[in-house]
């Protein structure tokens, strides 16, 4: 068959990488040239989105203008080179994440979907009445509700590892709720509101103990560091790519090939069967038994044009260039007077949260947002980590790998100004 | 594009360091909590309600300063207005938040509460500064629950 992408994708992220090019990797991203507020956009809102490089919208451009078909069905030419381009990605993400098998790759709309999907498949067919699950203390709203409904659907208890003040899990208050009623473990890989990177292997481990299976909620790891599911030896890991420089409304679940066999499907529909009779349904093989409909196909091809672009520039390059800007825009902050950093942990990704004694959160938002950075401001939909640090609120940074010294600087100053006009 | 400082006046700056009627109202016939799922502002707003009139009118609660500020600036405005005429300032108030209210004639009717008509260009703060007028209209209404910006 021929290449997929007939229209040619241009190669400018193709050229010598070897060394961090931080200017040449900013020229394949196109909005980062943009002006707000008649200044030059200063981009630090990555943990909620990233920006996409042009290699993505001309995926989904070529996808859209020479390849567009459905996938899985027809026996024409255009629905063959989708389903090639499509079951392609599905390679690149196994790749991406060191599984052993594309039938453990599973694409959802996102790490929302992947946590219910597992909460609400293996949850309502092994967690039973008076069963436990653990989550913890800084976890995302994405991975509390689901378990919250789940509880409420079979009767079991959330049970929570507790924080300490520098927003590190307490590993032996996790020791001590593990016990014989924990049927599961879901914790993130990375806290979006603090950064923290948890020591995920040794909860695992630990989990693994007890015959107990974890989930690694991943969408703030994923794009800051290389991630090993067979090393980490996780039952079941999610991240979104909207968040790796994807589309939006693409994700992916990963999940041992045992585990997603014994699981039930999770919606019924289109692809996920292999024969239909009204009598009885035999459910297609995995992956397609959790995908159900015609998925988000040019999502999926986009996906995987993200996570070519992201093994292009290197992801040691990428963790290596985040770190230093983590640690100088840290250095910067702090001596900030009334500047307070929530989230200290020693192991900390991609993200600086902080409070400005006297100033809202939100009004440091619009503030500095008028001086062209953006920056999220509110709870982070982590509620619940909020209440522990004692704020309603707080700013937050979060770094990409296109971001530069230069735009923390630009952030410093911005912050000067708030403190100006509240001073 | 607007300044900063047309959002940020002295007034609501002012309102926000030291807000007014900012407390619990012991005597108080009526009560609603507001909240703003968005950015997590809370607010308590008591009443004194006597013949339909607002005898006194308290908050409590925590928000930015534009919350903060309109709902201190509103505390000010509504004492001694009856129900009806309340619920009048509540459709300008929030007339003017949106930029629908005529840029001359009508937020010279507004008196000090035109010092918020800046948040009009502000589109993410609007909810901020309406808050505590839909928390006001909820406890007018004696409406049990949660008044929202949603």
């Amino acid at each position: 068959m021929k290449a997929v992408h007939e229209i040619p994708v241009r190669d400018a992220w193709k050229t010598d990488r070897a060394a961090y090019d931080v200017t040449k990797i900013r020229e394949d991203f196109p909005i980062l040239k943009r002006k707000v507020h008649g200044k030059p956009l200063v981009y630090l809102d990555n943990a909620a989105t990233t920006q996409k490089p042009m290699l993505v919208v001309d995926t989904l451009h070529a996808y859209y203008t020479a390849e567009n078909s459905n996938v899985h069905r027809g026996i024409h030419f255009l629905s063959e080179q989708a389903t090639t381009a499509y079951e392609g990605a599905r390679a690149k993400a196994k790749g991406f994440l060191d599984a052993s098998d594309t039938r453990e790759i599973v694409f959802v709309r996102g790490t929302t979907e992947a946590i219910n999907l597992v909460a609400q498949s293996y949850g309502r067919a092994f967690i039973k009445q008076g069963d436990e699950i653990i989550i913890s203390a800084m976890e995302h709203h994405s991975n509390i509700v689901p378990w919250q409904i789940l509880c409420e659907q079979v009767g079991a208890m959330l049970r929570v590892i507790p924080i300490n003040h520098d927003g590190e899990l307490l590993m032996n208050e996790f020791e001590r709720l593990l016990n014989e009623k924990t049927k599961f473990v879901s914790v993130a890989h990375v806290s979006n509101a603090l950064g923290t990177v948890n020591p995920v292997k040794e909860i695992v481990q630990m989990s693994h103990r007890l015959g107990v299976p974890v989930l690694l909620d991943g969408a703030q790891a994923a794009p800051h560091m290389k991630v090993d599911v067979q090393e980490l030896d996780c039952d079941f890991y999610a991240f979104s790519g909207h968040k790796v420089y994807g589309p939006t409304g693409i994700g992916i679940l990963y999940g041992k090939a045992r585990l997603l066999e014994a699981m039930p499907p999770y919606q019924g529909g289109g692809d996920m069967i292999s024969l239909v009779t009204f009598e009885k349904t035999h459910y297609n093989e995995l992956p397609y038994k959790f995908e159900a409909g015609t998925p988000h196909i040019a999502g999926v091809i986009g996906l995987g044009a993200a996570i070519d672009y992201v093994n292009a520039i290197g992801m040691a390059g990428i963790s290596a260039h985040e770190r230093e800007l983590l640690a100088y825009a840290t250095g910067e902050l702090s001596p900030i007077a009334g500047l307070r950093i929530i989230g200290t942990a020693r192991e900390k990704a991609g993200v600086l949260s902080f409070v400005l004694e006297g100033v809202h959160p939100h009004d440091i938002g619009t503030v500095v947002d008028r001086e062209g950075v953006a920056i999220r401001a509110g709870h982070h939909c982590a509620m619940p980590v909020m209440q522990r640090f004692g704020v309603p609120a707080t700013a937050r940074v979060s770094f990409g790998l296109y971001n530069t010294k230069e735009e923390v600087d630009g952030l410093v100053k911005a912050i000067h100004k708030v403190i100006q006009v509240f001073g | 594009m607007s300044d900063i400082s047309e959002l940020y006046q002295e007034v609501i700056l002012d309102h926000n360091k030291s807000p007014r009627n900012f407390r619990k109202l012991e005597d108080a016939n009526r009560k609603a909590d507001g909240y703003n799922p968005l950015c997590g502002d809370q607010i308590t707003v008591y009443l004194k309600m006597e013949d339909g009139v607002i005898k006194e009118v308290a908050f409590q609660g925590s928000g930015c300063a534009i919350s903060k500020a309109s709902a201190s600036m509103m505390t000010a405005s509504v004492k001694g207005k009856t129900e009806i005429e309340a619920e009048q300032m509540f459709d300008e108030v929030h007339k003017m938040l949106t930029g629908e209210l005529n840029p001359k004639a009508g937020l010279e009717k507004m008196g000090k509460l035109a010092a918020l008509s800046g948040v009009c260009n502000f589109p993410a703060r609007v909810k901020c500064a309406s808050l505590s007028w839909h928390t006001l209209r909820a406890a007018l209404k004696g409406e049990q629950g949660l008044a929202s910006t949603e």
